[in-house]
């Protein structure tokens, strides 16, 4: 309707140089200002970044209420699929050599620190501060570094020739146990989920992660980071959704092999230990609050997910 | 052997009045009935109802004796957890193993089945094929899964292809015969169409898409051909004929698919192992698997169920 097509120009929300060059404006009308493309954060299973199939989702808020995107509420089925990829993985996985799985986590830190500012801009949205958001992207960077040197030397120190009273060579030695779901912590982003997944996959085990449910976005970007990092599909899964509808289904899982709960609440460590029993799952509750420093890591960490084999070899007469 | 010319004249359908198949109509029909949603009680009636279908089947070189009676044992306790379980409608094994099953099945009513006439292939003579059939049925089996000869098929002998399976079925006396149309080699739904016919003509109880050795093996949209081959059989001659998909099917959630489609193209009277069969090795496990979670609403691991 409007006569001046300046102004229909502004409408469309840019010009802000205005009238001095009208006459090439007039021509050649600018694009609308820019809109920013959000980030669509989904799971990520079997190496593949599907929807979740339960079609629920949840938003997720900055300091100012603003919504930052809307997360996948997963659901058990989505849990079931990825223990499935999970499973599917482990043969590949566990077969593959020390020295490449160690590799390939340095790999992983490399791709990390080169989209570290992505993940520092994540941190801060989800409330840390900026200086906090830099060490702990840095951190995580060298933990991973720190796994990878560990892959083909926690054999070593954990193995063991036994003296035994009989005439036989016997020997332990350490195995993956399997499938492993982790409950991530609730309260680190980025360094507490990886502080979790670094040492079960470099003790050759796969496994299913639930992320925060107050700061998923790390989660999903760091998906994104394994998936560009030679880890072959299956190996690590991640959800993003409530821990109260899916812990129970990660202690439960009969095709699970341990279950580990990063954090303290009593009643939840409770819940998940009674329903580990079924199975006779080993569990693992880690309740530090603080995942920086040697508290955070350490091979004990690696071995925690490990079964000890024990083999008795006879030797001589 | 072959039938006299006049009662064949009268007996081999005339395939020109066959209709043709409608590709794309049937893929879209097919994909219906995936999307059907049979949740809770439903769901437990529908496993245990492809449970009581299922054809546990071993047809490996490396069969022997002691494999198949383990694959009996299996059949008479699939997981004896849980109570009320339906067992499975038959075994299904080589000619030289039947004797081996019948014996680990004295006194329980799961069938015997046995594949014949020289499977997977069918590159034999009809001497041969019947020396097969002989052998299996004296050795006790109940039913016979004979494989068509895809050569002669193929080259448009179509009489050749009748007169076989109406030998066979002559052969295998008492025992059911199940045919198999092998449709992966068969290339398209109008081929396959024209031979289910030919099939049933000829005296088929069953018909059956693969041997499990070709793939693709059983699809959802050559069943959906073959079963409307025999309904529309049934509005011409009277005659029930039954259905088997054998191999590539290995999960739950695809027997149901089956069962809907079952239940929507041929109706009630055909949800009966008399009418009605899965072969497939792996898929029992998973059924059970499936039947254990709605029982303790737990997912289940294949570690706690036996190995075939």
């Amino acid at each position: 309707m409007d006569k001046d097509p300046r102004v229909s120009a502004r409408h469309a929300g840019n010009d802000t140089a205005g009238a001095t060059q009208k006459a090439t404006r007039q021509a050649k009308p600018e694009a609308g200002a820019r809109l920013t493309v959000a980030k669509t954060y989904k799971i990520y299973i079997g190496g593949k970044f599907p929807r979740t199939e339960s079609g629920r989702y949840y938003p997720l808020r900055d300091k100012s209420g603003e919504v930052i995107a809307n997360i996948c509420s997963g659901s058990r089925k989505d849990f079931r699929e990825a223990v499935v990829a999970a499973r599917g993985g482990f043969a590949n996985w566990s077969s593959t050599n020390a020295y490449l799985r160690g590799q390939i986590l340095y790999r992983i830190a490399e791709m990390l620190e080169g989209r570290g500012q992505q993940f520092v801009a994540e941190l801060v949205i989800q409330g840390v501060s900026k200086q906090r958001a830099a060490t702990e992207v840095t951190a995580t960077v060298d933990r991973l570094v720190y796994y990878a040197g560990w892959a083909d030397k926690y054999q070593q120190v954990f193995s063991a020739v036994n003296p035994v009273a009989s005439s036989h060579f016997n020997f332990s030695v350490l195995e993956p146990m399997g499938v492993i779901s982790i409950l991530a912590p609730e309260d680190s982003g980025l360094l507490g989920l990886v502080s979790n997944i670094a040492p079960a996959i470099t003790g050759a085990n796969t496994c299913v992660v639930l992320a925060s449910t107050s700061m998923p976005l790390c989660a999903i970007s760091f998906a994104e980071v394994l998936e560009s990092s030679d880890v072959p599909p299956g190996v690590v899964n991640i959800l993003t959704g409530s821990q109260d509808e899916l812990a129970g289904q990660f202690a439960s899982h009969m095709d699970v092999n341990a279950v580990i709960h990063a954090g303290s609440d009593g009643e939840r460590i409770k819940e998940v230990q009674l329903l580990a029993a079924n199975n006779i799952k080993r569990t693992i509750v880690r309740t530090q609050t603080s995942w920086v420093g040697e508290t955070g890591q350490g091979p004990y960490f690696i071995k925690d997910t490990q079964e000890t084999k024990t083999t008795w070899h006879p030797v001589g007469a | 052997m072959s039938i006299p010319a006049t009662e064949f004249a009268s007996r081999f359908p005339d395939l020109s009045r066959q209709m043709r198949v409608d590709q794309v109509g049937v893929e879209e029909r097919v994909a219906r009935f995936c999307k059907r949603s049979i949740k809770n009680q439903s769901k437990v009636q529908a496993l245990s109802m492809a449970l009581s279908m299922i054809d546990l089947t071993t047809l490996e070189g490396q069969d022997t004796p002691g494999k198949v009676r383990q694959l009996c044992q299996k059949a008479l306790h699939l997981h004896d957890q849980l109570p009320g379980l339906p067992h499975v409608a038959a075994v299904c094994v080589y000619p030289t193993m039947v004797a081996v099953a019948r014996q680990a099945l004295a006194g329980h009513d799961i069938k015997v089945a046995s594949v014949a006439t020289a499977f997977p292939s069918g590159q034999s003579p009809l001497a041969a094929k019947l020396a097969d059939i002989k052998m299996a049925v004296d050795s006790g089996a109940d039913e016979i899964d004979m494989v068509i000869s895809r050569s002669a098929f193929l080259q448009g002998n179509y009489a050749r292809v009748f007169d076989e399976i109406g030998a066979v079925k002559e052969e295998c006396g008492s025992a059911h015969l199940k045919v198999i149309l092998e449709t992966g080699e068969l290339g398209t739904l109008d081929r396959v169409r024209r031979a289910s016919v030919i099939a049933m003509h000829a005296g088929a109880d069953f018909i059956k898409t693969s041997t499990g050795k070709i793939q693709p093996a059983a699809t959802m949209p050559v069943t959906l051909v073959m079963l409307q081959a025999i309904r529309d059989f049934y509005y011409e001659t009277d005659r029930l004929v039954g259905m088997k998909p054998a191999g590539g099917i290995s999960k739950s959630k695809q027997a149901i698919q089956y069962l809907v489609m079952l239940r929507e193209v041929l109706g009630e009277r055909w949800l009966t192992p008399e009418l009605f069969r899965f072969g497939a090795s792996s898929l029992a496990n998973d059924v059970l698997m499936q039947l254990q979670k709605q029982a303790t609403g737990v997912y289940q691991s294949p570690d706690y169920f036996s190995k075939d």
